[in-house]
């Protein structure tokens, strides 16, 4: 992709914040009515909730599929959006929205993009994906310096002391990775027993055993270091004293845990943490800025993948004013509408 | 019939339970902030309760998703629990837990 900044803008249709599958099914809604879509999201990978939190688990509520994944569910609707070739922002963060002298939105992310449209659709779910901090005090003095929560770069930590603490895939895969770079690694855990491929885990284990790396079934309890840089931590083990480790840097993998983000400073009125919205539209208190699924609120709203799917198709009608002022809206069928179908790419071509 | 929670304050809430709910409903729907994030399927960890020792025994032990993700939270000890995988019945009328700091 070229390289974009403020003075060159991605242009688009619409910016949707969040695809999960809210997110992704506004693509759908929007792209019927000739609205093209860019979307931005924190995760990697597109499901949002579905994705992070439940890929395994079963869903029941989804009209007409009696049974499917969280996964699944994202495999659907990413094959369902797919003649509308939206476009995808990963592992970033949306972190301000202003508007430009020619009225459009921009909005810009933790990376750098930098995104233009008349229109806005926050679907955000629950907000944005950040890594659970462990609650050690004073940690926040060392992140980013000597403490991390995820990994860019390997070579970052090359010949560090380093402790991973966490028993999830993420702990166990950046131990495995970082092992041979590393002067020494220790994996730090709660208990001895791991969420995680079992590959992952025998892989480990082998490397205890060489004694290639060390594995302490401890807690972690104090920090200790100056500027920002760890020079040791504090491990408590069951019924032992606790006693000190030698550690440049700390990587701790507890999960993630959502929360509102810069959101919370877009300038829309909020009830509880929720965007207040027009229920006829989806329209927030700014015009041009929508918010579907489980973060907006409303009487009566209900927090289901099937409502987020209804307020999609809502917002999409008013959406299209904004982009297309000069056509007249047509309500049309997709069982009927040869347009739609053109559209969907399901027609033969005339 | 009750159960009381005790919130981050330390102050007591008696809450109207009903059979077959889960703690992590019954706090919710009795007006307690509990975050909850994944809405009760055992995923998250963000419903973390401590359990009154004197009820530890009438509630089913955990099973091994619970467990697992116990193990990857925060301020766990040995009375820690999943509020959404505690499923409320006669006998535990009168349950105590208290709301861990994860839960907010």
């Amino acid at each position: 992709m070229t390289e974009n900044n403020a003075q060159n803008p991605i242009t688009t249709d619409a910016i949707i914040v969040g695809a999960g599958p809210v997110g992704l099914f506004a693509v759908f809604e929007l792209g019927l009515n000739d609205v093209k879509c860019h979307l931005v999201d924190i995760l990697d990978r597109p499901g949002g909730q579905c994705a992070e939190l439940y890929p395994e688990k079963p869903i029941y509520d989804i009209p007409a599929v009696p049974i499917c994944t969280g996964a699944e569910l994202t495999e659907k609707l990413l094959e369902q959006i797919n003649p509308f070739h939206p476009v995808f922002h990963f592992g970033q963060m949306a972190e301000s929205l202003v508007k430009t002298p020619e009225g459009k939105w921009r909005l810009t992310t933790d990376r750098g993009t930098v995104l233009e449209a008349p229109i806005v659709i926050i679907a955000a779910g629950g907000g944005s994906f950040v890594p659970k901090r462990p609650p050690i005090k004073g940690i926040d003095a060392f992140e980013g310096k000597s403490v991390f929560y995820s990994v860019r770069k390997m070579e970052q930590f090359r010949d560090k002391k380093i402790v991973i603490a966490g028993g999830g895939d993420s702990a166990l895969d950046w131990a495995i990775n970082l092992q041979p770079v590393a002067n020494h690694l220790t994996l730090v855990h709660r208990r001895d027993e791991f969420r995680a491929a079992p590959d992952s885990v025998l892989k480990m284990r082998s490397l205890v055993a060489e004694g290639l790396m060390d594995l302490k079934i401890a807690n972690l309890t104090t920090l200790n270091g100056a500027d920002g840089h760890l020079t040791e931590v504090v491990l408590q083990e069951d019924g032992k004293q606790p006693h000190p480790l030698a550690c440049d840097n700390l990587l701790a993998f507890y999960g993630l845990t959502m929360k509102l983000g810069p959101v919370a400073e877009f300038g829309l009125n909020l009830h509880e943490n929720l965007v207040t919205v027009d229920v006829a539209t989806f329209e927030t208190s700014v015009p041009g800025i929508f918010a579907i699924g489980d973060i907006n609120t409303y009487p009566g709203k209900m927090k289901l993948i099937l409502s987020g799917f209804h307020e999609a198709a809502l917002m999409a009608k008013k959406a299209f004013t904004y982009v297309h002022p000069d056509r007249r809206y047509r309500f049309q069928y997709t069982t009927s509408s040869s347009d739609l179908q053109h559209k969907l790419g399901v027609t033969e071509a005339a | 019939m009750r159960i009381i929670c005790t919130d981050m304050e330390g102050k007591d809430h008696e809450l109207l339970a009903t059979e077959e709910w889960s703690v992590m409903e019954i706090i919710r729907e009795g007006g307690i902030p509990i975050l909850a994030q994944c809405g009760g399927s055992c995923a998250c960890a963000t419903c973390h309760v401590y359990v009154d020792p004197e009820w530890k025994g009438k509630i089913p032990e955990p099973n091994e998703d619970e467990i697992g993700l116990l193990n990857g939270a925060f301020d766990v000890n040995e009375n820690s629990r999943l509020a959404c995988q505690i499923i409320f019945n006669k006998n535990l009328d009168g349950l105590k837990i208290k709301l861990a700091p994860g839960s907010l």
